[in-house]
């Protein structure tokens, strides 16, 4: 049995899927990256017994 | 004979209808605005975080741009330069376009406030509330100072962008804002002059509606001459220098020069000439704003050479 042709509006979802897809992907590897980049510049930061933060290593 | 159109679906909106939405061309001034006040700030911030707030700038202009075209859909459909706009030509419902700008605006906010800080996602939020509220829901239908009052929300994305990287708002950003602020009414009062039918068949108080096209160009002179002495000014400041203030001279020469030209025209030349230099005044402003801003980027970029600032 054949596959009924895909119709136009099948091609919106699709356009409306991928799109989404994709934003939220982006969204996962800034947050991702933010991530690494503060945690990483946290890590630099120095903690004093008075509970001041400077920075060095 | 059966009528096999009476059971197509209505249109269904496909991905780009609602970055539609989203006002993608005030999205790039956006983003430029807000990259050059992050640029010229005087603090490196990591690339990054950076990438993430100018994102989130850009996100929040969005989701404001959604909320207006939630609000203004009834005005929109009247006005032949909107009318195809995704929730008035039917492919986005209303509440779709409310549902994605409330979700985006707090998206925007709370993660502009993770990658740089508090104070920068507080003007974000403020900005959104102004340009959804305050402009779009009251000031456009009720007053002929829409334009002078709602260009703030516009206005604020360069001192978003130097606050993100900062911490703190200073006289450059309240400069950078007061550019744009003083740039928003001649620029639109331009484009109302000769998109002369959209407004008032709209019913939006525009000035050229309630005021006269006579008094339009005297506001727009007006304006242009106090926006003048923000422009060069701000060559003496921390963001300014001899580059800047060159461009400044020649561009505030030149827009002064546009406006008295509309001043001195009556409709009758005007309607003549299909409105050739308010058109053509309307397109210099935009390279006016666009050439302002990259010149403030020129004297940042070329400071660690010894050529920028003063």
């Amino acid at each position: 049995m054949a596959f009924r042709p895909e119709h136009e509006i099948h091609k919106r979802r699709f356009s409306r899927n991928l799109g989404v897809g994709l934003t939220l992907g982006a969204f996962i590897l800034l947050v991702f990256a933010l991530t690494v980049v503060k945690v990483t510049e946290e890590g630099k930061m120095k903690h004093n017994p008075d509970g001041t933060v400077v920075e060095g290593q | 004979m059966s009528d096999i159109h009476a059971y197509e679906q209505p249109e269904e909106a496909g991905f780009g209808d609602y970055v539609q939405l989203l006002k993608p061309r005030v999205m790039s001034l956006v983003v430029f605005t807000a990259l050059v006040g992050l640029l010229v700030a005087p603090v490196s911030v990591h690339p990054v975080v950076m990438l993430a707030s100018i994102l989130f700038i850009a996100l929040g202009a969005g989701a404001s741009g959604a909320l207006n075209m939630w609000w203004d859909a009834d005005i929109d459909a009247v006005m032949r330069r909107t009318a195809k706009r995704p929730v008035p030509s039917g492919k986005v419902a209303a509440g779709e376009a409310l549902g994605l700008g409330m979700a985006l605006s707090g998206i925007s906010v709370v993660m502009l406030g993770l990658a740089s800080n508090w104070l920068a996602a507080g003007l974000l939020a403020f900005t959104i509330f102004f340009y959804a509220v305050v402009y779009s829901m009251w000031l456009k239908r009720s007053t002929p100072q829409n334009i002078v009052i709602g260009g703030a929300a516009g206005a604020f994305p360069p001192m978003i962008g130097w606050v993100a990287a900062t911490g703190h708002i200073s006289l450059e950003a309240v400069l950078m804002f007061a550019l744009i602020f003083m740039w928003t009414p001649p620029h639109f009062w331009a484009l109302a002059l000769f998109m002369k039918e959209d407004y008032s068949n709209a019913g939006v108080p525009m000035l050229t509606v309630t005021h006269g096209r006579k008094s339009t160009r005297k506001h727009i002179l007006v304006y242009t001459i106090l926006l003048a002495p923000v422009a060069v000014g701000a060559a003496f400041t921390g963001i300014g220098g001899p580059i800047y203030l060159a461009a400044a001279l020649a561009l505030n020469g030149w827009f002064l020069w546009g406006a008295w030209r509309i001043f001195n025209r009556d409709e009758a030349v005007a309607e003549a000439d299909s409105y050739a230099v308010e058109k053509s005044v309307f397109r210099f402003s935009l390279y006016y704003l666009f050439l302002h801003f990259g010149a403030i980027l020129a004297e940042a970029a070329l400071r660690p050479y010894g050529l920028g600032g003063w």
